[in-house]
């Protein structure tokens, strides 16, 4: 019996690949960003859905792809095989291979309309209602009921349904959180609206998904979802004033630098600045990034990024700062002690 | 040398054209394999965020603009008027028009690449940086304040008059040039998917000029057409783009599943199964087409009626898709398959389709799509589209046709290398990339965390991605080859049915010696109905004209770049003075004698 090239190879082929994907897979083990470990109602919903018409799409998959096989393996030219039948259609099987997809459609199409409508972006009432507010290249939440503005790091309470209502300061930025929901986009002049609840506290990673300049793979993002109590907490700090430095300290110090700096030019710290361009410092310290969730809120980081943000974040807006030495030290401090 | 710049027979333009769009394939090749090795590890290998930016932007318009639909022209230009039983097509010196308005228009585009000092930019390169879609706002001169997002809307521009006036060619050549007998449902299907395509470039490309003129005045005289900031509105853009971009993903594909449709039937010594339907299945995917752009949109908050009407009117396009390919396994099922190169891509053609339309079917689902774009899962199904299908069919053709183009026959032992090395290698690049875009990795970042786990996927996708290049030099390899050691090709290697199969390759210039009268679907074929048509005479009885060469395509042409660059450097001298170059070229156009 002849091999056949074409229909033999390439069983093992796709076995190879698979097993070579089936190993990379597993190397990596924990994905922060996977819309497979969905962790909120509305990343549940949007899972569940692509779940079913992944099904369908394997099973159609199976069965085109084995039928295309079988034809070029059966079928294949023998020297003195007979004419082929010139055959140039049928009409039963037309209208069946025509109607069997559009079947297929219907039990995809249902369910798709009702999660376009469960998901349409509207929280139940005593929702928290969060906006944000895409910038070049970092993200800027308020609060409006809270009164609280901070950036990158979004504290949620568990267990509360979310209302984000969304837009930007400049180009269109898209929202995403995958493990807690679908992505929307942040449009300037516009306003939408994603809701969600997750009932498990931790941290989830988020990052733009619309192209939106030099630094889009660095406007990345942390969703931080608390217990009532711990949350409550952060809240209870974030509406408190600023720490104010103690006498002589190196932070104080750090703080008489900051109000002489260009630092003042752009960002807020509730009583000492009031700039809107970047992001409000009055609790810069308690966070665990900086930049956008890009670095780890370090002493090194806050250095390097004070010294040379556009070195470290192409396109950043903040210029390098000729700040050095003790100086620098000091403002690190001080920003540090803002928890 | 001369002949080669004045001329209009459709056969030296269809080389042209192939030989250009090839040179710009391989040049977005490249521009893909620099993306691909940055992003072999996580925070990449050094390439700078705005190499990256211009990177991407002009692979997805080189590839789009400058590759695969100037390729499938090449078959336009040499096969169609073959097919038909032309001498020609119906207008020559505008079809010499198009090929020069795409070459220069590709040459300004690229030019970005080495224009930096010119402006003053401080690096060589101010290739475009918007991605090729040119989202606004991004757009504007607010900002991308460089000549970057102008070279971008300047050249599509230009190749926007070359497709035109193409289309316009290539409608009124099939629906006026046929010979005789050759009625509507006895076109071959390559023909008939050229058709619709070409109906699909002359409404599509009118969108995106329209579009493209709105983003100039915005940039140029400071109107506020998409700038939220002036009371417009960046979403108007996204509708425009996609209303062209839609159609332009059938313009891109539909001429690949002509050629597959004339490949799997001369290979299987069998007629098209159910040729009516794949006929009226390309018509009706046309129209759909036109009805599905905001699926491109559904994270931009169109609303739940909206998305749930172009979710819907998506899905239905699966229904004449899935049609096709049905009709195509029928068309194998029962041959006599031989396993030429041709026919293993067009075999490839439908196995890797299937598996880019069933990933569109998962976005298709507007609510599954919110996790889906602008991830690499839509990147990988763009390319199972695209690469998978588009190009695979086009690889197709190259070696179906190309004994007829060039009256040499490839190397079928290099196809079948050139074959699996690029089934292989488009399968480890793009198949990860649904894994890696699921798992969370963003389309068109330069830098990605470690801690995503997706590094292993992209160093993957990275080595096949070098594959499929290290397979196109075999390929390119094979098609120098026949230069130096020819092999002629018989007039009709593979038994096909069609007329350019009943002529010599390469065909004379005048094509036919007469014109056939054509009978029936498969005239070169003995069928249960009928028999073969008798074979041309081998000399024509008579002298036949043959329209001879002219210049002023190709000045009228070299006017379109110059006003370019004048709009580019703000300077209006320049601009008036491509403006004279082109009416003059007209002027000279209309009044050049019939005989040359």
């Amino acid at each position: 019996m002849l091999r056949d090239p074409v229909y033999f190879d390439a069983v093992p082929l796709a076995l190879v690949s698979l097993v070579l994907l089936l190993l990379t897979a597993c190397g990596g083990g924990h994905y922060p960003q996977s819309v497979f470990h969905a962790e909120a109602d509305f990343s549940r919903e949007l899972d569940g859905l692509f779940r079913n018409i992944f099904a369908w799409a394997v099973g159609v998959f199976v069965v085109v792809e084995a039928l295309l096989l079988v034809a070029i393996a059966r079928f294949r030219a023998r020297p003195g095989g007979p004419e082929p039948k010139p055959v140039h259609g049928h009409t039963a099987l037309e209208i069946g291979w025509t109607l069997a997809p559009a079947l297929i459609l219907v039990f995809i199409a249902v369910p798709t309309m009702r999660t376009i409508f469960d998901t349409a972006g509207h929280a139940p009432e005593g929702a928290l209602r969060v906006e944000v507010i895409g910038h070049q290249w970092w993200w800027e939440y308020r609060y409006p009921t809270l009164d609280i503005s901070t950036a990158n790091e979004l504290h949620i309470p568990a267990g509360m349904p979310i209302q984000v209502e969304m837009t930007s300061a400049d180009v269109i930025h898209s929202f995403w959180i995958p493990r807690l929901a679908g992505k929307r986009d942040l449009i300037q002049g516009r306003t939408n609206r994603i809701a969600f609840r997750t009932d498990s506290t931790g941290e989830y990673w988020g990052q733009c998904a619309e192209f939106c300049g030099a630094s889009h793979a660095n406007m990345r993002l942390r969703v931080i979802a608390q217990s009532d109590s711990v949350f409550q907490r952060w809240v209870d700090r974030q509406r408190a004033a600023p720490v104010t430095p103690a006498k002589g300290s190196v932070e104080e110090t750090g703080q008489q630098i900051f109000r002489r700096s260009a630092c003042i030019g752009c960002h807020t710290i509730t009583g000492i600045a009031n700039a809107k361009v970047g992001p409000d410092l009055s609790h810069v310290g308690g966070r665990g990034t900086i930049a956008g969730a890009l670095f780890p809120n370090t002493t090194e980081s806050l250095h390097r990024w004070i010294s040379n943000a556009p070195s470290l974040k192409p396109g950043a807006l903040m210029p390098p700062q000729s700040l050095q030495g003790a100086d620098l030290d000091a403002v690190v401090a001080y920003l540090q002690s803002l928890k | 040398m001369k002949s080669w710049l004045t001329t209009t027979d459709h056969k030296r333009i269809g080389l042209l054209y192939f030989w250009t769009a090839f040179a710009f394939f391989l040049i977005g090749g490249l521009e893909a394999l620099i993306i691909r090795a940055q992003l072999v590890r996580p925070e990449g290998i050094g390439v700078s965020a705005e190499t990256f930016n211009q990177l991407f932007t002009m692979h997805g318009t080189t590839m789009v603009f400058l590759a695969l639909m100037p390729l499938s022209a090449a078959f336009f230009n040499f096969i169609i008027p073959l097919q038909i039983g032309a001498r020609d097509v119906a207008f020559p010196r505008l079809n010499a028009f198009s090929y020069w308005v795409f070459l220069l228009g590709g040459l300004f585009l690229n030019a970005s690449f080495v224009a930096g000092p010119l402006f003053g930019a401080g690096q060589l390169s101010v290739a475009p940086d918007a991605g090729w879609f040119g989202y606004a706002n991004l757009t504007s001169r607010q900002f991308s304040p460089g000549p970057n997002v102008d070279f971008w809307l300047l050249g599509l521009q230009i190749l926007g008059i070359a497709s035109l006036a193409a289309g316009f060619n290539f409608v009124v050549t099939i629906l006026n040039m046929r010979a005789p007998g050759m009625r509507m449902l006895r076109l071959p299907p390559f023909t008939w998917m050229t058709l619709i395509t070409q109906f699909l470039v002359i409404t599509a490309f009118p969108v995106i000029t329209v579009a493209l003129v709105l983003l100039m005045f915005d940039r140029f005289f400071g109107t506020h057409f998409f700038l939220p900031s002036g009371g417009g509105d960046p979403i108007l853009w996204q509708h425009l783009f996609w209303m062209f971009g839609h159609p332009e993903v059938y313009i891109l594909i539909l001429p690949a599943m002509g050629i597959v449709s004339e490949v799997l039937p001369t290979f299987s010594r069998k007629p098209l199964f159910g040729y009516t339907v794949v006929v009226y299945s390309g018509v009706v995917i046309a129209f759909l087409g036109w009805s599905v752009w905001a699926h491109h949109m559904f994270a931009s908050g169109l609303g739940p009626i909206a998305d749930s009407v172009f979710a819907g009117t998506t899905m239905l396009i699966a229904i004449p898709t899935g049609v096709k390919i049905f009709n195509w396994i029928g068309t194998l099922w029962g041959g006599q398959i031989r396993f030429t190169t041709a026919l293993l891509f067009a075999v490839g053609f439908i196995a890797m389709f299937i598996i880019g339309g069933l990933s569109g079917v998962t976005h298709a689902s507007a609510p599954t799509d919110l996790q889906q774009t602008d991830t690499y899962y839509v990147v990988a199904h763009i390319h199972y589209v695209l690469f998978g299908g588009t190009i695979l069919g086009l690889f197709a053709g190259m070696y179906y046709w190309w004994p007829k183009m060039t009256g040499r026959l490839l190397s079928e032992r290099l196809g079948k290398v050139h074959f699996w090395l690029t089934l292989i290698g488009m399968n480890l690049a793009f198949f990860p990339m649904h894994l890696s875009g699921l798992l969370g990795m963003p389309r068109r970042i330069y830098t990605y965390s470690p801690d995503l786990g997706v590094a292993g996927f992209n160093l993957v996708s990275t080595i096949g991605a070098f594959l499929v290049g290290i397979a196109t030099l075999v390929f390119f390899w094979n098609l120098l080859r026949t230069r130096w050691q020819p092999v002629n090709a018989p007039a009709n290697p593979w038994n096909g049915a069609t007329l350019e199969w009943a002529i010599p390759s390469p065909p004379p210039v005048y094509n036919f010696t007469v014109i056939p009268t054509v009978a029936n679907r498969l005239p070169l074929w003995q069928t249960e109905r009928h028999g073969p048509m008798a074979p041309l005479p081998e000399r024509p009885p008579a002298p036949i004209h043959v329209p001879g060469g002219s210049w002023w395509p190709m000045i009228t042409a070299v006017g379109l770049p110059i006003m370019a660059i004048g709009a580019l450097s703000h300077f209006l001298p320049v601009v008036l003075a491509g403006a004279v170059v082109a009416i003059v070229g007209i002027y000279g156009w209309a009044f050049e004698p019939f005989e040359m």
